[in-house]
This record gives C-alpha cells, structure tokens and sequence, in this order.
C-alpha cells in the first residue's frame, strides 16, 4: 500500500502520577494505509487505548506526548487545537466499546445525529441531515423506522451499530475502534465484526481495531500490530504474523489462547511489567522463554523480517533473536536469570 | 485435556422443572429498558443433575439465564417453582435448597460455594487479603485465632499466592485481576465446600491469565474432589474444561450432553450457530458469512413456541412464527429500500403497531392507500427473499375490508428429547425417520 492516512513516528505518550511518568506508549512507529484495518493486540495495560486515544487527539487531562504524528501528510501535533478539532470530527473518529455511555439516554437518535453533524456543517437543513444519517443508519443494518427511538429502544448489538453509524456519518478517514464487541455476545459480536470487515465497501475509512481477541484480528484485519509494555514489537500483513510469528511475545499469545482446537493449557510465565519503570532493553526479556545475554542490555531495533530497513507495508519485529545479525557469541548466550518467582505470577 | 472420568450416577444436585420468574412492576429501571411491568422468565422450566465430580457448563449468550440458574443453585434466588435437591456427600440429609430459608440455607450454603465473574467487584477494596479469605471461617464461626490464620496461609497456598505471608496484608488493589480471582477462589475453598458454581470465572482475565487460572481450578478439582458448574459464554473454553455441557438460550436447556458429542456434532441449530460464530485464529478460515440475524429477545416478552425461531437459519413452519417477525421483516426490507420508497410504504402501513404481538392472526389496516396496495407490497417483500423461513409459517394472506389479514401456523412444542448421546430441545430432532 502505497498511500497512507495515518503516519507515526517515535511516538510516546505518558501519563504524570506521583510514582513518576508511565510510559503507556513508549516510541512507537507505524503507518495506516488508505482503506486498511490495522489490528492492535496486546495484553491489558499495554498501552493500546491510550495510543488510540493519542492518534485523535483524546487524551485525558495530565497525559503528554511527543514523536511525530501526521495525517495525510499534515504534522497533527504541530496544529494549534483548533486546527486539530477541525481535522478529529471530520477525519477522526472513534468508536468505543460501550455505547451506552456514549448516547445520551434523553436524546432520540435523530438528535445524536443532527448534533453531531451540525458541529462541522452548522448550515445543514433538517431534510439534508435526515437523509444523510438515513443512508448511514440504513448500511449498518438499522431501519429508518427507528429514526425517533431513543438509545434505550435498542437492543445492545443495535446500539453498538448506532455508534458506529455515528461515528461515520461524517465520513472520517481514520476510526480507531476500541474492543468495540467485547460487550457484545458472540453472535452479535460476529455480526459486528462482519460489518466493520465490510466498511470499506461504502466507506473510505480506514480502522484501527483495538482488541484483546486474536481470532478477531485473524478474521477483520489486513495488518496487525502487537504490542507489549508500550512498544510494538511485531507489526505485519495478519496472515503472515498468525502463520508465522517472528516475535516469542506473539508466538507467546497465540499459544496461549483458548481456541476450539486447544487440547492442553500454555501460560506465559510472570506478569506484563510496570510501565513506570519497565525493564531494560528488551522489555519482555523477563518473561521470554529465548531471552539471551543481550536481551536486557540493549533494545532490539525494529527491522523488516528480512533483516532490512522497515518500509511502508513490510512485516517487522523487533527481538534480538529474529535479527541477530552482528551480535558475537556471548550476546546470544541464554541469559542466565534468577526464577520468576510466583509473587509476580497474575 | 482434563481427564474425564466415566461417571457412575451419583448427582450432587438435581434441579426439577426450576423456573425463576422476576415480576417488573413499573420500576424506574424497567422503564429505562423499555419494559414497563410484565415477567421476566429468567429461567423457564430447567431440568438438570450435576453429578458429583463432574465439571457442568452452562454456555449460552448474556440474558440466556446462566447466572440466574447458577445462583439459584445456591439458594442466592428464590425459586418461582420447582426443586433443586442437593444430596451431600458427607452423609448429611438431602433436601431442597429451593425450599430452604434462613439459617438452614447458610448452613447448606457452606457445601456449595461460588467464584463470580468479576474479582474485582468481589473483593471489598477495604478489606485486606487475609480478612476476605477467612471472612467464610469467621461467619460460621469455623476458626479463629491461630487456626484461622493457618487455614488462610494453607488456603492461599493452595491458590498459589505464596509466599502467603506476602500476601495476608495486602489490599485488592495490590493484587493484579489474576491474583485477585485467586484470592477469591481461596476464599470460595476455605470452607471445604463439594461444589463451586464459577460464573464466567476468566471472562474478564487477559487470554494470558486465563489458562493459569484454569489449570488452578483443575488442579483444585483432583485434589480436593469438587465438582464444578462452570457458567460462561465462551465456547472454546467449555469444550477444553467441561465433562459436559448444556446450552441455554432465554431461560431453557436447549441440548445437553457430553463435551465431545456436543462440540463434534452439534445439533441445535442455535449450538451450531455459536460454533460457526466464534472467531478463529486460524488465518486460512474464513470469516462466516451466513450468520444468525437478531439477538437475544427480551426474556419478558418471550417469541412464541421455539425461542430461537426468530433467528433460526433451519425454522419450519411449526417452530412458532408470529405476526412480531413479519415486524421485523418488513423493517429489515427498509433497511434495503432508498429513502423515498421506505417513506411511501412507511405511510402506507402506519407504525407497524398492527404487527407488534404474537397472536396467531393479524389484521394489518392500510393507512395512506388500499388493501391492494399494502397486499402488493407484502408481496414484493415476500419475492425479495423467497426462502426466507418465516413465509413457511404464514398460512393464508387474505385481503378484507378490515385490512389484510395474515394467519399464522400453529407451534409445536419443544421439550429436551434425547438425540444419540445429547438431548435437544428443536422440532428437527429426533430426525425424521422419512
Ligand atoms: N489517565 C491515566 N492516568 C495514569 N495512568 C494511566 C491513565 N490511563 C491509563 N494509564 C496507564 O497507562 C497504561 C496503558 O493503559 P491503556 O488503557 O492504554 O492500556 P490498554 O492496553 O488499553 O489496556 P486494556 O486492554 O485493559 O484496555 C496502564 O499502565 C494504565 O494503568
Ligand atoms: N433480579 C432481577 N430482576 C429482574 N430481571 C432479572 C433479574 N436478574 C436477572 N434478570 C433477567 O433475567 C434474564 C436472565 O439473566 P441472567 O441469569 O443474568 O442471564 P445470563 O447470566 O445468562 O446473562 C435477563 O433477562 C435478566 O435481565
Ligand atoms: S529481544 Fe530477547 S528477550 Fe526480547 S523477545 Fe527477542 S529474544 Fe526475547
Ligand atoms: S425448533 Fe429447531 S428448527 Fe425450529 S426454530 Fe427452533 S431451533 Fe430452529
Ligand atoms: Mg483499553
Ligand atoms: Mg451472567
């Protein structure tokens, strides 16, 4: 893909607490092409959410962030506010994972509708926002007899649609979907991964789909980012990754997962680390079965699997032992360590 | 895989034709809902033993009843009707845990013991570790003193919060999700009960984390002999961690059997749903395509004969079709239609109030237009999708002076009937022999 929407470069954001900054996302580098659904991974309190939130501009209060982020060519964080808010509700979406928080129980549908496309087109007839929000709600499967129901009319599958088609009614670029079906049950939650999955039929949007479920990203996504303790440490086309995963942390996780075809339990050893004082280089070295001797001293850099420069579309890792050109003997010794001891356990 | 015993009978529990109906009288949060007075059926008519060493899941989407009919095995909610005999192991008397009250049910309530969803919330943040888990001890004055603190210490152990001393002190919010669920699972063993109800038990754990927990609750199973009723809407980890299970769906059992049977050869369409729906990891399978429509319907408004009709790719004519899904269709149609033909036809049939119930009749009334204009477009929504199931239960569509009137099939019951090794609740089974 050669276009992209979405380009980050070195990018942190901490949150300041009196313990000292966490480091929720930690240098982190990653583009989104035009169109594509780029899968976020990873274990709780990675980072996920608040990367989500950072790539629109949501931070809560006391968050800070650095690195470079543009959109469509234009450098987001050298924008003044305003300039931002103009770009995030147009251009910018998100869809969160419980919607009913997120509607306003007194305001009929028609209301949530017509606020939110009055912010960036105040000029807009009622006819024109009618028709515009109908042919949105219609695509995501929800009748235009329901244009007057309030939130509480719908079923929570129904509701988790209504964000959505309102997080599109302004036809954005880029939606970053946050565990938008973890609230869901499984049939619903297949039909909203479904419709997600089918976006782009209608819709020129691309999607950052923030999830802890593998088989989800395995069967919505294009590309998929895993991430660990703040950093992506494996980031690729989705197949390849699942088929063949570069990374102990993603090979790690997928063996961990209950699927139907599970006939033994596999566990990763320890718990993810505090993100006020992660570990040394590697950050996963504490709890990964290959760490060797050069694991906790220097950060593995990110590279192509093929061992060369990352570019638009290849498939990374960063761990020493996908890449370990240049390092001598005692480098890649396994490292001696002490046992995990079952107080860190989770 | 965990092993699975050949079971001799010996139920633990066994729940007679239960049913736990909740009265809504107007409350501020019934009406939040949209439901304004009426019964919920939460559990409609179960029928199950758990026996005694056995892991039971109960599998089914939320509001399917799992957590009601768990805790109803407690005690913790009263019964509408029906029985749950609990015939211990230790040679007390059996009896009714439905009938119990008062001070009997607590005492009974030491023998059966539950580990809920979210550790989070089970855990009071002000109460420290070793308080919470000998909380049990001290209510039923079991221990004190030096004992009670060596049955936490020996209970914590067992949880694999060691070193436990580490651990007595601490507070919930020290504890990671996983170290907290522990603690809870200590608490809920401290009191040496025969059953652990485990409601979505790692539901709310990292994948990570789920398969520790699962294995603690294996290894506690051999070796302190419990039997479980493992509660989850998690299809994948029902097939790894129970003997059997039983699907519900909106209050009933509707197939139960054994793991291997249940997962290899799904008979209830609604089962065989869920199987198809659960996503894969395996990048070479596709995303399905042919999924049920619709969710759970509302458990106080019941569909008429088989729950699952409304959704069922499989329904005949008998399974309980109702004016409520012609509803339903013709709001689907508009989802299909441009604007301007969903306003014309939108005007013609009014709001669709002449469709919203499940007699077994319908008189739908033209509003902006005749009766020939409302049968044309019943038509042009029937030739849209002529295989659509609901159309087999529709006996006659006649054109009146009243308006068009749409008569419905009759419904067949459908009890749990045996199937092979499983039993089903489903008018396809048992198969036909023709
Ligand atoms: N407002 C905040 N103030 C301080 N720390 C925060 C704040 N929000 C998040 N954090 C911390 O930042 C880290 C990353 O949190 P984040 O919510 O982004 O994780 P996540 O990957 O989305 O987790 P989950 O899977 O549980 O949603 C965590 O250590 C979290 O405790
Ligand atoms: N105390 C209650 N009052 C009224 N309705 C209830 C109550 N508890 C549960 N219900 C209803 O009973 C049905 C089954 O709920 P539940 O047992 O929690 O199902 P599950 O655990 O399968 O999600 C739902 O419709 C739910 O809203
Ligand atoms: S860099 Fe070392 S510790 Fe990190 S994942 Fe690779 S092998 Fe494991
Ligand atoms: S009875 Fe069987 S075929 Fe009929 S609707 Fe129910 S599940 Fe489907
Ligand atoms: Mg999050
Ligand atoms: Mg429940």
């Amino acid at each position: 893909m050669s276009e992209t929407v979405i380009d980050a470069t070195d990018l942190r954001i901490w949150y300041g607490t009196p313990r000292g900054p966490v480091r929720a996302v930690d240098g982190v580098s990653f583009s989104v092409g035009r169109g594509e659904i780029l899968g976020l991974v990873g274990e709780s309190g990675c980072g996920k959410s608040t990367l989500g939130r950072g790539l629109l501009g949501l931070l809560p209060e006391g968050a800070k962030m650095d690195g470079e982020l543009k959109f469509a060519g234009d450098d987001l964080l050298a924008m003044s506010p305003k300039e931002r808010f103009a770009h995030r509700g147009r251009d910018l979406a998100m869809i969160f994972q419980e919607p009913l928080t997120r509607l306003n129980p007194l305001m009929r549908i028609s209301e949530h509708f017509t606020e939110t496309l009055r912010v960036h087109h105040p000029k807009m007839s009622p006819a024109d926002v009618e028709t515009r929000s109908l042919d949105v709600l219609r695509l995501i499967g929800i009748p235009p007899s329901r244009w007057r129901a309030y939130p509480h009319e719908f079923s929570g599958g129904m509701r988790q649609r209504l964000m959505i088609a309102l997080a599109l009614v302004l036809r954005p670029a880029f939606v970053v979907a946050d565990e938008p079906t973890t609230a869901l049950d499984v049939l619903v939650e297949a039909q909203i991964i479904k419709l997600l999955h089918d976006l782009r039929e209608n819709f020129e949007t691309s999607l950052l789909l923030i999830t802890h479920n593998l088989g989800i990203i395995a069967e919505a996504c294009d590309r998929v980012a895993v991430m660990y303790a703040g950093k992506i440490v494996e980031i690729g086309d989705a197949r390849t990754v699942f088929a063949d995963p570069q990374h102990p942390y993603t090979r790690e996780l997928l063996r961990s997962t209950i699927t139907l075809t599970t006939d033994g339990l596999h566990s990763i050893p320890g718990a993810p680390p505090d993100l006020v004082s992660p570990p040394s280089g590697c950050h996963f070295h504490p709890r990964c079965p290959d760490a060797m001797t050069i694991c906790p001293l220097r950060e593995p850099a990110m590279l192509a699997r093929d061992g060369g420069p990352v570019h638009v579309g290849s498939n990374d890792v960063a761990c020493w032992a996908a890449n370990p050109a240049g390092l001598s003997d005692a480098d890649l010794a396994p490292l001696v360590r002490e046992e995990l001891s079952v107080a860190d356990e989770a | 895989m965990p092993t699975k015993p050949e079971l001799a009978l010996d139920p633990v529990l066994e729940v007679e034709d239960l049913k736990i109906h909740f009265a809504l009288r107007g409350s501020g949060f019934a009406r939040l809902l949209g439901r304004d007075t009426g019964t919920v059926r939460a559990v409609d008519g179960v029928n199950l033993d758990l026996e005694r060493g056995e892991v039971l899941g109960l599998v089914g989407e939320s509001g399917s009843g799992k957590t009601t009919l768990g805790r109803a095995m407690l005690g913790l909610v009263a019964a509408t009707s029906g029985s749950i005999h609990h015939r211990p192991g230790d040679g007390s008397p059996d009896t009714d845990i439905a009938a119990l009250r008062g001070k009997a049910l607590r005492q009974r309530r030491t023998r059966l013991q539950m580990v809920f969803q979210d550790p989070h919330a089970a855990l009071n943040p002000s109460m420290d570790i070793e308080t919470a888990v000998g909380h049990p001890l001290v209510i039923h004055k079991r221990a004190s003193g030096d004992e009670l603190r060596a049955r936490v210490v020996s209970a914590l152990e067992r949880v694999g919060l060691v070193p436990a001393e580490q651990f007595l002190s601490k507070y919930p919010s020290d504890l990671s999700g996983g170290q907290k669920q522990r603690a809870v699972i200590a608490r809920a063993i401290i009191l040496d009960p025969e059953v652990l109800i485990a409601d979505e038990p790692v539901s709310m754990l990292d994948m990570s984390v789920r398969a520790k927990i699962l294995q603690l609750m294996l290894d506690l199973k051999d070796d302190l002999g419990l039997t479980y009723v493992y509660i989850t809407h998690d299809l994948a980890t029902a097939k790894f961690f129970c003997d059997r299970v039983a699907i519900m769906y909106l209050g009933k059992v509707v197939e139960i059997g054994p793991t291997a049977e249940i997962f290899a050869h799904p008979r209830h369409p609604y089962t065989q749903a869920l199987l198809k729906a659960i996503p894969d990891v395996d990048p070479n399978k596709a995303m399905p395509r042919d999924l049920p429509r619709g969710e759970i319907p509302d458990a106080a408004r019941p569909p008429r004969g088989c729950s699952f009709h409304p959704r069922c790719p499989l329904a005949r004519a008998d399974c309980g079709w109702e004016p409520r899904d012609l509803k339903a269709l013709v709001e689907e149609h508009w989802t299909r239609v441009p604007v301007a033909d969903y306003e014309r036809e939108h005007a013609l049939v009014g709001g669709l109030a002449d469709l919203d119930h499940s007699e077994n009749r319908a008189v739908v009334k033209p509003h902006g237009g005749t009766v020939a204009d409302l049968d044309a477009l019943f038509d042009r929504i029937r030739t849209e999708n002529a295989a659509e199931p609901l159309w087999q239960g529709v006996t006659s569509i006649t054109a009146t002076e009243d308006g068009l009137v749409f008569e419905f099939a009759p419904a067949a019951e459908v009890p749990l009937r045996p199937s092979g090794p499983t039993e089903v609740a489903c008018v396809l089974y048992p198969p036909d022999p023709s």
